[in-house]
């Protein structure tokens, strides 16, 4: 399900002294199936992109396309716009609300008027495979890990069906195995059912580890799109717009700095000590 | 009392009780199981653990919003479970914590900064005495009178740090203070930590999952399920890199990077934790070997 921004502008309290232009004519095209990850400092515009995306908020101009259907047309239904673009919150807790995890993951479903049994039939679907232990399914969110938490928010998005997942900060909080345990079940839910995820991320090391392609966004407008590796040559300008590159391709670029010859382009620690290993022999 | 530490657990259990709607325990819950810690007055300290592992309800202990149910933990010679001290401990020991939205009350800076000391019944006066040179030590002294609604995360939680700091406390527990924070606000908050250390001598406690803030602490504990399961100084730690993995944490990125390469056969010593140090002996192995 392809997506397309046309000149997208979004305004803050417009005609009011506080008047903030959030998002600045964006251009951008989302292919089906990518693995997007957005980065940017806090008040880049990335949490106010990830809500036009999903209908939460309107475009105060410009266009969008999904499909190759304006959603700003008089007879566009955002409810369907809904169903095919989840997000899920960067705080768990503002999304789980029901009396107990499964009840919590019915509410999408429900929602989309599906019946009692494909609802349930969908509810487990979606605890599976976020990996949710089954001992869990009937007792209250509340007690849950941060963790198991982003677990059930996941599934209750997921349990809808949609076409685009959309996770904003979903590993603020978690301890390094949770980290990794949720963005490789992310990863994974990308190869397993083909839908394109977009990762709001803080951690340049978890983006670089695991998306195909970064947008940068810097006070309201798109500062880089490209490749993790092109992305991060930039470290330099990155750091002025209050953002860095992964450690490791610090750890290149003094190296060769110092005269070795070292390919800078590495992100990840495998490719570093690759790289450092190709220089030295 | 004098050669106590600023912080010493003795023994310390904690546990939960949850209940069913009678009020019947229905299950106990040991989030403390026989802590001992000892932290001496201007020490920097880190705490590493994994979601659920005890920290937070440590931390709590240390400034008494909880007590402990077995054993005893002393704040600057003050014991915890005697309510006569509650406050005096408050004032000694300080919380900053991980959202700075759940922290900041008032509608600008510097009334945000004063609000802990009027709350303790400061003179004016002395209030702001306190509130200027708070501000001045977090480097938030231009934005006093700014909304705190308008700062960035990290700008907000140096706010925050500012209203722990006018408390004139003898040692400061950050609790995850930079979970929900870009890089640049991340850094902001860690120097300040430091600094206050360095500069002011506070008793740092710092609790985290970046293993990249942990590198400069004097002194690091990893909790798991209650207990200390490794203590020691940064180097020590992060030469263990399997059995931290084993506890659910990880190594600063240069750290696994000599890891991989001393796979590889490369000489590199054990016990790297920064870049600089990295870059150092890589560039030694590589001179090395061209002679």
């Amino acid at each position: 399900m392809p997506i397309i921004l046309d000149k997208v502008n979004y305004v803050y309290s417009d005609g009011t002294a506080y008047r903030i232009q959030a998002l600045k004519d964006i251009n951008l095209q989302i292919k089906e199936g990518e693995f997007i990850g957005i980065i940017g400092h806090t008040g880049s515009g990335k949490s106010t992109l990830t809500q036009l995306l999903n209908g939460l908020l309107k475009a105060t101009s410009g266009h969008i396309y999904v499909d190759g259907e304006d959603i700003y047309d008089d007879d566009y239904d955002m409810k369907k716009l809904r169903n095919k673009v989840g997000l899920v919150f960067q705080y768990p807790d503002h999304q789980l609300f029901e009396t107990t995890n499964f009840e919590d993951v019915c509410f999408g479903p429900k929602n989309q008027g599906l019946d009692r049994k494909t609802v349930e039939l969908r509810a487990f679907e979606a605890l599976r495979s976020v990996g949710f232990p089954e001992e869990l399914y009937y007792q209250p969110p509340f007690d849950l890990s941060g963790g198991q938490k982003r677990r059930v928010a996941i599934a209750g998005v997921l349990a809808m069906k949609p076409d685009v997942l959309i996770l904003d900060e979903p590993t603020a909080g978690l301890d390094p195995a949770g980290r990794d345990e949720i963005l490789g079940l992310v990863s994974k839910m990308h190869k397993d059912l083909g839908i394109t995820i977009i990762l709001v991320s803080h951690s340049m090391e978890d983006v670089a580890e695991y998306v195909d392609r970064i947008i940068v966004m810097n006070q309201g407008s798109v500062m880089f799109d490209d490749t993790p590796k092109e992305v991060f040559s930039h470290y330099k300008e990155l750091e002025t717009v209050g953002l860095a590159a992964p450690q490791v391709t610090y750890l290149v670029n003094e190296l060769r700095e110092k005269g070795l010859p070292v390919d800078t382009s590495a992100t990840t620690v495998k490719e570093a000590a690759q790289a450092i290993l190709a220089a030295l022999r | 009392m004098n050669r106590m530490g600023i912080i010493k657990a003795k023994n310390v259990v904690h546990e939960f009780f949850r209940r069913d709607e009678e009020g019947n325990v229905e299950a106990i819950t040991t989030a403390l199981d026989h802590v001992n810690l000892d932290v001496k007055a201007g020490q920097f300290i880190a705490i590493l653990g994994h979601n659920g592992s005890g920290k937070s309800t440590l931390a709590k202990h240390i400034n008494a919003l909880l007590t402990p149910s077995e054993g005893a933990l002393w704040v600057d010679g003050m014991d915890t479970m005697d309510e006569e001290e509650t406050i005096p401990i408050r004032k000694t020991a300080g919380m900053v914590f991980q959202n700075p939205d759940n922290q900041i009350i008032a509608s600008v800076v510097e009334e945000d900064v004063g609000f802990g000391p009027e709350n303790i019944g400061v003179p004016t006066d002395e209030i702001w005495k306190r509130v200027d040179k708070s501000l001045a030590a977090v480097e938030m002294t231009k934005y006093r009178k700014h909304s705190p609604n308008k700062l960035s995360g990290g700008q907000k939680q140096r706010v925050a740090i500012a209203g722990v700091v006018a408390m004139e406390p003898k040692c400061i527990v950050f609790d995850e203070p930079t979970a929900m924070l870009d890089p640049n606000g991340r850094k902001e908050v860690i120097r300040t930590a430091h600094e206050l250390n360095r500069e002011k001598g506070v008793t740092i406690i710092l609790i985290t999952h970046y293993m990249e803030e942990v590198v400069d602490a004097d002194y690091v504990y990893v909790m798991e399920k209650g207990q200390i399961v490794m203590d020691g100084t940064p180097r020590e730690l992060f030469s263990r890199v399997e059995e931290l993995k084993s506890h659910r944490l990880d190594v600063p990125q240069a750290t696994l990077v000599a890891d991989e390469l001393r796979k590889a056969g490369l000489p590199i010593p054990a016990g790297i934790l920064t870049r600089e140090e990295l870059v150092d002996a890589i560039v030694n192995v590589s001179d090395s070997e061209r002679i």
